[in-house]
């Protein structure tokens, strides 16, 4: 009896079931679309100029000059490691207990709300601004930037260290509980074999994150080669700069591989 | 008496009575299932024991201490007392299969020894030998995750016993095996609670299981002992009672079925070997 049966179907409109509100909404962000791109101004002449510079850029970066400033590259460099290593694992130790302590289902009421508000903070201020800030305290240099990566890194691995506390498997967690453990033994029972191949994995993450960071902060002050390179744009030394840019790319690729490979091999 | 609830109640917080006045005697040594629908309160009713879920009225006597009236501290050292087997094991995955079993002693060692893994003498010989009578001596250094369904449960059982407990309570042992390991596993608990004259209270869905296995059986529904006697005296109109109507001589027809297909199947894998 297959002519009863309709041989077509079509998926029923999900979140907007009357056509014609559909339909006016398409309308709408259409019309919208065109104004916004009409109200942009773009001076013609302006790019054309900038493009000439963009070239002579590009150009240093074809011939990137390593040697003529090594010296300040290289302790640039070494500066930028040191301080993202420490500021990593300055971040890491203080978000363990702060993400604990963030975990709704771990930690009493009001210690949940002062770690998610501190989380919220650090998560809220861009990098730069923190930098910014401690540039302004402690004066120019790699300290203000360890300072600002590792209350960056709390915020980040604080925030995705609560969340996925927050969604451990519960019946392991009920099972020590009913042998009489106490807090600290559930925490390292239940809740650490569940969430520390994340939080390895998220911590490497975040190193790379910071030596990127690194790169940036130095140009507001933070020391690193993120100052090297601001110095050698301030100069139009782009052969230089397209070196340091090399080398931070470089640097970054060989984080990103080897922190997938750990991953990978911590399953 | 072993256990004894007294007029124990539950009501969550949405209003939903899970529990009311229940009245449950339990002897040494005996094994009592519970069985009832699907939301009747079997898992609120053995969690009110232990106090994973906090009754609302009522008491819970195990010997001479009421559970039900204790401070978080003394609640914890009570615990030690109670041995729980979960419903899919809640073995903790990622950790090795000692380290499972050992987790039972957590309430009798201090933090410090069991962050560091260093366990007295006598708990890691304990756990050796429970690990053999649940036959999984070998594996003790394997992660709980690498093992099947049946061996993760006599995991769980041999976790339960570490703690050298007074009573067990069973949530639902066997509800994601298959019939044969199912069997294995209630065999092994009530030969368990014979050895050590230990009694315990068995959530269970399966009711001709239960029959088989148990000496006691308990209905409850809607949070109310419906009925309280002998396996045998579990007519099809008790049985009505507890679920609701249904072909019960149906299900028992098939549970022999499965037990004529398992002799087969066992006949079978012999004449391979």
């Amino acid at each position: 009896m297959e002519g009863s049966y309709p041989s077509t179907w079509r998926r029923p409109p999900q979140i907007l079931t009357d056509r014609r509100v559909r339909i006016g909404l398409q309308v709408g962000i259409a019309i919208y679309l065109v104004l916004a791109i009409g109200t942009l101004e773009v001076d013609w002449a302006r790019v054309a100029t900038g493009m000439e510079r963009g070239q002579r850029f590009v150009m240093g970066f074809l011939q990137p000059d390593f040697v003529s400033r090594w010296d300040d590259i290289l302790r640039g460099l070494i500066e930028s490691l040191t301080m993202t290593l420490t500021s990593t694992v300055l971040g890491v130790a203080l978000s363990v207990p702060l993400g604990i302590g963030a975990a709704r289902n771990l930690a009493p009421r009001p210690v949940y709300y002062v770690c998610r508000s501190i989380i919220a903070v650090s998560r809220s201020l861009q990098e730069i601004i923190i930098a910014i800030f401690l540039v302004a305290m402690f004066g120019f240099g790699p300290f203000a930037g360890f300072l600002t990566l590792a209350f960056a890194t709390i915020g980040f691995l604080g925030k995705l260290l609560a969340d996925d506390i927050e969604e451990i498997d519960a019946r392991q967690a009920e099972a020590v509980r009913a042998t009489g453990a106490s807090w600290g033994q559930l925490v390292n029972y239940a809740v650490q074999p569940q969430v520390m191949p994340r939080l390895i994995g998220l911590s490497l993450y975040r190193l790379d994150i910071n030596f990127r960071e690194s790169a940036v902060i130095g140009i507001v002050g933070a020391g690193g080669i993120g100052a090297t390179l601001n110095t050698a744009i301030d100069r139009y030394e782009y052969d230089s700069a397209g070196a340091i840019l090399l080398i931070i790319i470089g640097v970054v690729m060989i984080a990103e591989y080897g922190s997938s490979y750990l991953r990978k091999f911590l399953q | 008496m072993m256990l004894r609830l007294e007029g124990l109640s539950k009501t969550y917080k949405t209003g939903d009575t899970a529990l009311g006045d229940v009245d449950l005697s339990v002897p040494k040594g005996q094994i009592v299932g519970l069985i009832g629908p699907s939301g009747a309160g079997k898992s609120t009713l053995i969690r009110c024991i232990n106090r994973l879920v906090e009754p609302t009225k009522g008491k819970v006597m195990l010997g001479d201490v009421d559970l039900a009236a204790l401070g978080k501290r003394e609640l914890r050292r009570q615990r030690r007392r109670i041995g729980m087997i979960f419903q899919e094991y809640a073995l903790v995955e990622r950790l090795t299969v000692m380290e499972n079993v050992l987790s039972g002693r957590l309430g009798y060692v201090s933090f410090w020894r069991s962050f560091l893994r260093r366990y007295p003498g006598a708990d890691v010989q304990r756990a050796y030998r429970l690990l053999d009578r649940v036959g999984l001596i070998d594996h003790a250094d394997k992660r709980a995750d690498a093992l099947s369904g049946g061996q993760r449960q006599r995991v769980g059982i041999a976790r339960a016993l570490a703690q050298d407990p007074e009573l067990l309570l069973v949530d639902e042992p066997t509800a994601s095996l298959d019939p044969k390991t199912s069997r294995q596993i209630m065999r092994l608990l009530t030969e368990i609670c014979a050895e050590r004259d230990l009694p315990a209270i068995v959530n269970i869905h399966d009711v001709p299981l239960a029959q088989q296995f148990v000496q006691r059986i308990v209905g409850l529904r809607a949070g109310r002992i419906v009925f309280d006697g002998s396996p045998d005296q579990l007519t099809q109109s008790v049985l009505t009672e507890i679920y609701g109507a249904e072909d019960w001589d149906a299900m028992r027809k098939d549970d022999e079925d499965q037990k004529s297909a398992e002799t087969e199947q066992r006949a079978r894998l012999e004449a391979i070997a």
